[in-house]
C-alpha cells in the first residue's frame, strides 16, 4: 500500500506515492531521478548512497523514504550552487581524489559532513571519518590530499571554479 | 612540439562525474522499462529436482518466470573465450540457467520479470525449489584427487587443463644445484569488489531487429560479438552500450550469463528490461580472482646466481570457464616466471580444476602477481638460506640494462628495462641501510621491524594479435580509433578501448591536442558505444594506453598529413616546403604564409579548394598492432612492525618506483599507482573469500569481505624512471596493474623478514592479526 511523503531535496519540495519499505536512496534514483546518488552495497558498509539529511552526512541505503519526510536532502546534484563548484567538488578534481567516479557523491558528501564538524583535520582524522565510504580505484590517497586542500579553501576565500 | 604530453592537466572526465552527472547502466530509464531479478542456488552442488513457480507467476506485476529448460534452444551457452592450446581443455557447456544440477552458490536457477524492483524480489521469494544436495569441492587441488565430488559428467576428475611451460633443463639444473628452497604457497582467492556493481538494461526493437544492450563492460566490442553468439542475433544488430563503468579490476571482461538473459526477456516480452546485482549477488555471481595453490622451488649456486625454477600449481576456475580464464593462470602467469632474472631453467606445471565456486577469471593483474609473488618469495626464501641480503641477490640475478631486448627461458622478449635505476633509487628513498641498523636495535628491544623488497617486470600492452591467436585467445588484441574533425575545427575521437576510471578522456586527448597544437578542451574522447566506435578489444592488461593510445596517436598523424597536404595546396606552396610551427603550417622563412588547423578543418569539410586526387572532409581511422608486448618494471620496498603480542602489522613506509615508460599524464599514473599498490596491500594484509566445506561463501557481504578502508591504508611515497619502450612511437608502457603486481609480495617479504628471528619462513597471506599470531605461536612452539 503506497503512501504519500514530502520531501525537501536540494531546496524543492517533492510529493512522492511511495511504498512504506521504500528506500531514501531508491525514491532518490527510481521516482527522481537523481541518480548521482549511487548504491554499491546493501549491508550499508559502502556510502556510495550518501546524502546530507539536516546537512550530517546519512546512508540513504538505510533510510526508509518515509523516515526523510521533513528533513532537509541535499544530493550531489544540488551542491554547486550558481553554475560553481563547492569547495569539495573543486578539491576533488584538482587532487584528482576520483578516478571511475562511482564511490565521488557519497565520498564528497562524507567529506563535507567531517568538516563541518572539524574544520582543520589531521591526514589521521581522515582517513577515519570516511571508514565508512569505500573507493576501490583511488587508495585514499589523493581523496586525503582533496579533502585537506578543501579544508583551506573553506576556511579561507573559498576556491571556485565554474563547472 | 609537445606540450601537453607530459603534463597532469585535471582530468576531463571529472566535472560530470563530481555533480553526479554521469551515467552509470542503472541510471538508464526507458520508456515501459521492466525490472529482472535471478534466483540463484543457495548450494554449491545439487540436483534440482523440482521447480515451481506457480505463486510467483501469479504474483501481480510479475510478466514472466524463466527457468533452465525454456533456454535451451533459445540460447547458445556461456561461451569461454580462451582456448588455450596444448593443454587438452575440457569446455563443459556452462546454461545460462541452470539445468538439472546447479554447480555453485549463485549459479542461475530462475529469472523473474516484473513491473517493479520490489515485485521481482517478491516473486523470486515465492519459487520454490527442490534441490538434492550433492557433496562440494572447493580446493583446486582436492577436485582433481580421485573420489572428489564431479561437477561436469563429461570432465573426468575435474582436469579443465594440464598446461606446462618450460625452457632450458630445469630438472638438470636442480639435480646440480648447490642450494634448492621450496615453498608451498596458496594465492588467497579475491572478490575483485568494482564499486559499480554489474547492470544491464536491454531493449529489443522486433521491427527492426535490433537489441541495444547497455553493460557494464570494459570492452563493448567482445560483449557485442559473445551477445550475438548467445542470443543467435546477426551481430550487426547488436548495439553495446557502455557508458561511465564504476571500474571494473577484470570483472567487466567476462560474457556472463546474466546480460544475455536480460537481453532474451526485453526479445520476448517485448519491454525494455533493466537488472542489477546487487552487492551481495555480486560476490556470489560476479567472477573471482586468483586461488592457486602452488608448490615452487628455486636451486642456484652457494654465490646467490640462481639457475632454475620449478612450479606445480593448481588453478581454480570455479564451476565453469569464464571467458579469459583459461588464459590467467597460464599464459598470464607461467610465461613470466623468469621475472626480472635471467633464470637459465624454468619448468612449470599448471592443471586447471573446476570446483563447486564462483568462476573465477581475470582479477588486476590476472595471472602476473601470481607470478610476481611465488618468484619474489623464492627470491627471498634463497637469500635467506645463502644468509645474504636480498636486495644484492636481486642486484646478481638482474637482466642487465644493455641486454635489451631480452628473450628469458620462457620464450618472450621483455622490450626494455633498467632494474637498477629503480631499486637503486627506491634504496635510496628509504636509507635501506638505516632502516637495517634501526632494525636490528629494534630487535635488541624486543620489536620486530621487516622491510621488504619486490623487483617486478610484467607483460602488459595485450599484444600482438598474431600472438593472441596462438596462444587460443579468441579475438584480436590490436586497437583503433577514428579521430573526426568537424568544420569548426572541433575534434571527436572515437577508440576501440573502454576506459573505466583510468583517465583516457584526458590523456588520449592530450595526444590528440598536441598533435593538432590545439588546447585539450578542442578534443573530445568517445568511447564505449559499439555503433560508432571502429573494432577494439577494450581495457584490460595494462594495454589502453600502449595500443589503443598509438591507435589515437596515428589517426592524429594521419589526419594532419591531409592537412598538410591542404594547406600546401592554399598557400600554393610545395609541401616539402611546410613547416609546423606554433600550431600552424608555414611556408619555411615566411612565417606570413600559415594555415592554422582549425582554418584548414573548415576548408577540408567544405571542400571549395581541394587539391586535386584529395577527398573531401578530415578525419582518419587507424588500427595499430603492436609488435611486441610492453614490459614495465619497478622496485617496491615496505617497511613493516610486526606486534608480536597481537600479530598486527603496521606498514611504516611504503615506496613505490615504478617505470612505465613515457607518461602522459603524470597525475593519472600516480592515481594508478596508489590504487593498485592499495590493492595489492589488501591482499597481503586482509582480502579473502572464504568457502566452507559445503561450499558456502562465508565472506558474502561487504560486511565479511575486507575491501580496504582509508583508516587501514598507508600514505605511498612514488617516484619514477622512465626508460621508453621501443614497440611503440610513444614510448609508453603500462601502469594499470603494476601496484597490485608488485604489493602482495613487497608486504609478505617484509612481514616474513620481521619474523625472520623466530624462525618464520613463510606465512600465507592474507597477514591478519589472527594468522600472523598463530604463525608466531607456532614459532614458538606454542599450541595455537
Amino acid at each position: 500500500m503506497k503512501r504519500s511523503v514530502s520531501l525537501s531535496i536540494n531546496g524543492r519540495a517533492h510529493s512522492v506515492d511511495v511504498e512504506p519499505r521504500a528506500l531514501l536512496v531508491q525514491v532518490l534514483r527510481d521516482d527522481l531521478y537523481l541518480t548521482g546518488t549511487h548504491i554499491g552495497c546493501d549491508t550499508s558498509q559502502c556510502g556510495a548512497c550518501t546524502v546530507l539529511l539536516d546537512g550530517r552526512a546519512t546512508k540513504s541505503c538505510t533510510t526508509l523514504a518515509v523516515q526523510a519526510e521533513g528533513h532537509e536532502i541535499t544530493t550531489i546534484e544540488g551542491l554547486a550552487q550558481g553554475g560553481e563548484l563547492h569547495p569539495m567538488q573543486n578539491a576533488f578534481w584538482e587532487k584528482h581524489g576520483l578516478q571511475c567516479g562511482f564511490c565521488t557523491p557519497g565520498m564528497i558528501l562524507s567529506c563535507i559532513d567531517l568538516l563541518e564538524s572539524n574544520p582543520d583535520p589531521s591526514e589521521a582524522e581522515i582517513r577515519h571519518a570516511i571508514e565508512g565510504n569505500l573507493c576501490r580505484c583511488t587508495g585514499y590517497q589523493n581523496i586525503v590530499s582533496a579533502v585537506q586542500a578543501a579544508a583551506v579553501a573553506m576556511r579561507g576565500a573559498p576556491v571556485r571554479t565554474t563547472a | 612540439m609537445s606540450t601537453l604530453f607530459g603534463s597532469s592537466i585535471k582530468r576531463r572526465e571529472d566535472p560530470r562525474l563530481i555533480t553526479g552527472k554521469g551515467t552509470f547502466v542503472d541510471d538508464v530509464s526507458l520508456a515501459g522499462m521492466v525490472y529482472a531479478g535471478i534466483l540463484r542456488s543457495p548450494y554449491a552442488h545439487a540436483k534440482i529436482k523440482k521447480i515451481d513457480a506457480t505463486a510467483a507467476r501469479g504474483l501481480s506485476g510479475v510478466l514472466a518466470v524463466y527457468t533452465g529448460a525454456d533456454l535451451t534452444d533459445a540460447l547458445i551457452p556461456v561461451p569461454c573465450a580462451w582456448n588455450l592450446p596444448n593443454a587438452d581443455l575440457k569446455l563443459p557447456p556452462h546454461p545460462h540457467l541452470a539445468v538439472e544440477k546447479v554447480r555453485y552458490v549463485g549459479d542461475g536457477v530462475a529469472m523473474v520479470i516484473a513491473e517493479s524492483r520490489a515485485i521481482v524480489r517478491d516473486a523470486l521469494d515465492l519459487i520454490d525449489v527442490d534441490y538434492e544436495p550433492l557433496k562440494a569441492v572447493v580446493n583446486p587441488e582436492a577436485a582433481l584427487k580421485p573420489g572428489a565430488p564431479v561437477l561436469h559428467a563429461d570432465v573426468a576428475g575435474n582436469q579443465a587443463f594440464k598446461w606446462v611451460v618450460a625452457g632450458g633443463d630445469a630438472d638438470g639444473a636442480f639435480a646440480k644445484a648447490e642450494v634448492k628452497v621450496a615453498l608451498t604457497i596458496k594465492q588467497n582467492r579475491l572478490l575483485p569488489t568494482a564499486m559499480e556493481p554489474r547492470a544491464a538494461v536491454a531493449s529489443y526493437n522486433a521491427g527492426t531487429g535490433q537489441l541495444t544492450l547497455w553493460a557494464t563492460s570494459q570492452n563493448p566490442h567482445i560483449h557485442r560479438f559473445l551477445c550475438s553468439v548467445m542470443l543467435k542475433l546477426p551481430e550487426h544488430r547488436v548495439r553495446i552500450i557502455s557508458p561511465d563503468v564504476g571500474g571494473g579490476f577484470g570483472s567487466k571482461i567476462p560474457a556472463y550469463a546474466d546480460e544475455a538473459l536480460v537481453a532474451f526477456a526485453s526479445m520476448k516480452l517485448g519491454r525494455p528490461v533493466k537488472w542489477t546485482e546487487d552487492r551481495s549477488e555480486n560476490y556470489k555471481a560476479t567472477i573471482h580472482g586468483r586461488d592457486h595453490v602452488q608448490y615452487v622451488e628455486l636451486c642456484g649456486t652457494k654465490a646467490g646466481q640462481i639457475t632454475g625454477i620449478r612450479t606445480t600449481v593448481y588453478a581454480g576456475l570455479g564451476a565453469y570457464a569464464s571467458t579469459a580464464g583459461p588464459g590467467v593462470p597460464t599464459i598470464l602467469h607461467g610465461l613470466m616466471y623468469s621475472g626480472a632474472y635471467t633464470i637459465p631453467n624454468i619448468h612449470g606445471t599448471i592443471y586447471g580444476a573446476y570446483t563447486t565456486t564462483t568462476p573465477v577469471d581475470a582479477y588486476r593483474g590476472a595471472g602476473r602477481p601470481e607470478a610476481t609473488y611465488l618468484i619474489e618469495r623464492l627470491v627471498d626464501t634463497f637469500a635467506r638460506e645463502l644468509g645474504a641480503d636480498p636486495v644484492e641477490v636481486r642486484r646478481k640475478n638482474f637482466i642487465p640494462q644493455d641486454k635489451f631486448p631480452y628473450t628469458v627461458a620462457t620464450g618472450i622478449t621483455y622490450d626494455s628495462g633498467n632494474y637498477e635505476g629503480t631499486l637503486d633509487k627506491a634504496l635510496g628513498m628509504l636509507d635501506y641501510k638505516g632502516f637495517r641498523a634501526e632494525q636490528a636495535k629494534a630487535l635488541k628491544q624486543g620489536r620486530f621491524l621487516g622491510v621488504g623488497v619486490c623487483t617486478y617486470t610484467e607483460i602488459c600492452g595485450l599484444g600482438p594479435s598474431q600472438v593472441a591467436g596462438a596462444i587460443g585467445f579468441g579475438g584480436g588484441l590490436y586497437d583503433s580509433a577514428i579521430v573526426r574533425v568537424y568544420p569548426t575545427g572541433m575534434v571527436r575521437v572515437y577508440i576501440g578501448t573502454k576506459p573505466h576510471g583510468q583517465g583516457e578522456e584526458t590523456t588520449f586527448a592530450q595526444i590528440v591536442a598536441d598533435e593538432f597544437g590545439y588546447p585539450v578542451e578542442s578534443v573530445e574522447i568517445v568511447s564505449g558505444d559499439t555503433d560508432n566506435t571502429p573494432q577494439g578489444w577494450g581495457t584490460y592488461g595494462s594495454r589502453t594506453t600502449a595500443v589503443g593510445g598509438t591507435a589515437v596517436k596515428i589517426a592524429a598523424q594521419r589526419v594532419k598529413e591531409k592537412a598538410k597536404k591542404l594547406a600546401a595546396h592554399l598557400l600554393e606552396a610545395n609541401e616539402r616546403d611546410l613547416e609546423w610551427k606554433d600550431g600552424k603550417f608555414m611556408v619555411r622563412g615566411s612565417p606570413d604564409k600559415a594555415k592554422g588547423f582549425a582554418e584548414l578543418a573548415l576548408m577540408a569539410n567544405v571542400a571549395w579548394n581541394m587539391p586535386a586526387g584529395l577527398e573531401p572532409g578530415l578525419e582518419a581511422t587507424a588500427f595499430f598492432d603492436p609488435s611486441n608486448f610492453v614490459y614495465p618494471f619497478g622496485a617496491h620496498l615496505c617497511t613493516v612492525e610486526v606486534d608480536a603480542e597481537t600479530g598486527q602489522v603496521k606498514i611504516l613506509r611504503y615506496i613505490a618506483v615504478d617505470d612505465c615508460g613515457n607518461v602522459i599524464n603524470p597525475m593519472i599514473v600516480d592515481g594508478q599507482v596508489h590504487g593498485g599498490v592499495i590493492q595489492g596491500i589488501g591482499e597481503a594484509l586482509q582480502e579473502i573469500a572464504i568457502y566452507d566445506d559445503d561450499g558456502q561463501l562465508l565472506t558474502g557481504t561487504m560486511m565479511d569481505y575486507a575491501v580496504p578502508k582509508a583508516s587501514q591504508m598507508p600514505h605511498l611515497e612514488l617516484a619514477r624512471t622512465v626508460t621508453p619502450s621501443p614497440v611503440n612511437p610513444m614510448g609508453v608502457k603500462g601502469v594499470g596493474e603494476t601496484g597490485t603486481i608488485a604489493a602482495a609480495a613487497t608486504v609478505v617479504n617484509a612481514v616474513c623478514d620481521a619474523l625472520a628471528p623466530l624462525g618464520i619462513r613463510h606465512i600465507d597471506k592474507p597477514l591478519t592479526p589472527a594468522t600472523v599470531w598463530a604463525a608466531i605461536q607456532r614459532a614458538k612452539g606454542g599450541a595455537a
